[in-house]
């Protein structure tokens, strides 16, 4: 094989992958797991509510 | 607030703090040398006449101090912050922390000293001789078994993007550094390259771009992806754009380096290689901008009140600035006129100060009253001041450098009706001049910035428990 065809074999195996990673995030079965994912940044606050406001000064 | 989070998961924050303070720290070392180094450039005297303090010597000094003293700082700070409060658990060993701190600190010094003094590997962002190269290698391994073996005892299901982004900048950054600093060791601070001419070339340059492709982006985008969500209070505009970002961004970037040796012995195929992938980078950099821009959406009021959202929201338009800049300039013949010119030093700033400082900044102000239990910074006021200073100064720093860089590309390429150029390399410098001047206040600007950080976080840190909170005169609309 030479370099031109593992070249565009490397570039088919890269676009699928692309359009795979574009399907799995966009499919509607993720939806809810990616709008929990999404909420993580906010999910170790809840066991300190009555400070909560302060931090979101 | 900090402390039930600290009673209730009990996470690290020692190393935290040690490496938030070290970043205010080297960030004014760095960008301190930076307008040092500046001045030289229209006032040559400023070395005076001492081998330590010439330009060639102290440029790399200021470039290390900059991306990895600063930089790194910020970068372990915050990775070591997000995946303890995203993994809800504390990091995964307390002593490989505490060694990479002082693993981390013990190489910047290093770098202070062995620069200076002229020992050099010559590779640009990879000066650095081998001996501290291997100590770098130590550090970064602890610090990716902490990480990852922190994202492996995690208490949540998902592992949150931003972590993505950091994880893939701890194993980018190891495979890079070790690639680039390949050397056969001739004494004890020299060596020699084991790549030879155009290979050489073309490994420092895939060492370099992806320097700032994951150094300098992918683990900035991890702390955008944190505390831009968390600074305005609702989660990101797009998870699923995010993670659309995550894999376009990571396989795009590893190709763009040969846009570093456009007309060079490099293989012309490579070069128009590294030129298109360069462009279509800027598909997912934007992506990225929108998708942390957005966040804001509906909730635009709160840059009118909140400086600290303002330095996050303005990092990401300079992010989109350069990283549509950058694209262009990869084009071969733009590059033609902008290469080995200031613009190419506009370019970087505008992505080092615009980006990657005002990121920084933004998430250390925010890190700061949470670490050492405060509600708040003790001025809101003063974080305003710094950031027009901030903004002003790199505003004059790159129109400054894109005027300068566009006159030297005319002015080298004009030549006369029988062939021989126009001007003379002097007069290239000479017109420069004006700029050189406008560029250094622009960094004065930017340093004075940071000296108000440091004092405003000295009196956050050194404040009694509760006088902020009570006192609403000292802390500022």
């Amino acid at each position: 094989m030479d370099q031109g065809t593992i070249g565009s074999i490397f570039t088919v195996i890269v676009f699928v992958s692309f359009v795979g990673v574009c399907y799995w995030a966009f499919s509607s079965r993720n939806k809810k797991n990616f709008d929990e994912a999404a909420n993580l940044v906010f999910d170790d606050e809840e066991h300190k509510i009555s400070n909560k406001e302060d931090q979101e000064s | 607030m900090s402390e039930t989070s600290q009673a209730k998961h009990d996470y690290n924050y020692k190393v935290v703090r040690q490496f938030t303070i070290m970043t205010i720290v080297w960030g004014i070392v760095g960008m301190s040398l930076g307008v040092l180094i500046a001045a030289q450039l229209f006032a040559p005297a400023l070395n005076f006449d001492i081998p330590w303090l010439t330009y060639s010597r102290l440029r790399p000094l200021h470039t290390n101090s900059v991306i990895f003293a600063f930089g790194g700082c910020a970068l372990f700070a915050t990775s070591y912050y997000i995946v303890q409060r995203t993994s809800q658990v504390r990091l995964f060993s307390d002593k490989l922390a505490a060694f990479t701190f002082w693993g981390w600190q013990a190489v910047i010094v290093a770098a202070v000293i062995t620069l200076p003094m002229g020992y050099t590997s010559s590779k640009e962002y990879a000066e650095l001789e081998w001996p501290i190269d291997i100590l770098i290698t130590l550090v970064w391994v602890a610090y990716c078994i902490n990480f990852f073996g922190t994202l492996v005892i995690r208490k949540t299901s998902h592992i949150y993007v931003a972590n993505w982004f950091l994880g893939a900048f701890m194993l980018t950054v190891a495979v890079l550094h070790i690639g680039n600093s390949m050397v056969v060791p001739v004494s004890f601070m020299k060596s020699y390259s084991i790549y030879a001419g155009a290979v050489d070339a073309m490994m420092q340059w895939w060492y370099g771009h992806n320097a700032v492709g994951f150094f300098l982006t992918a683990g900035f985008l991890g702390m955008m992806y944190y505390f831009v969500p968390k600074q305005a209070g609702r989660p990101v505009y797009s998870y699923r754009l995010s993670i659309v970002h995550f894999w376009a961004l990571i396989s795009l970037y590893i190709w763009a380096g040969p846009h570093h040796l456009h007309y060079t012995a490099l293989p012309d195929w490579t070069q128009s290689l590294g030129m298109a992938m360069s462009i279509i980078l800027f598909v997912p950099s934007w992506g990225g901008m929108i998708n942390g821009i957005m966040t804001l959406s509906g909730a635009w009021h709160k840059l009118r009140t909140d400086p600290i959202l303002r330095f996050l929201i303005v990092s990401l338009s300079f992010y989109g600035m350069s990283t549509f800049e950058g694209p262009m300039m990869a084009i071969k013949t733009v590059n033609a006129l902008s290469h080995y010119t200031d613009w190419t030093i506009g370019h970087v700033h505008s992505g080092a100060l615009g980006w990657v400082a005002m990121v920084t900044i933004g998430s250390i102000y925010h890190l700061v009253p949470i670490l050492f239990g405060q509600p708040k910074m003790h001025s809101t006021k003063l974080i305003n001041i710094h950031f027009w200073l901030a903004t002003i100064g790199v505003v004059l720093y790159i129109v400054a450098m894109w005027m300068s860089g566009v006159l030297q590309g005319l002015m080298w390429r004009a030549v006369n009706a029988d062939g021989t150029l126009t001007y003379s390399f002097v007069e290239s410098l000479e017109a420069s001049k004006p700029f050189y001047i406008v560029r250094f206040i622009g960094g004065l600007f930017v340093v004075t910035g940071m000296f108000i950080m440091a004092y405003n976080c000295y009196r956050t840190i050194s404040a009694p428990k509760e006088s902020i909170a009570d006192n609403p005169a000292t802390a500022g609309a």
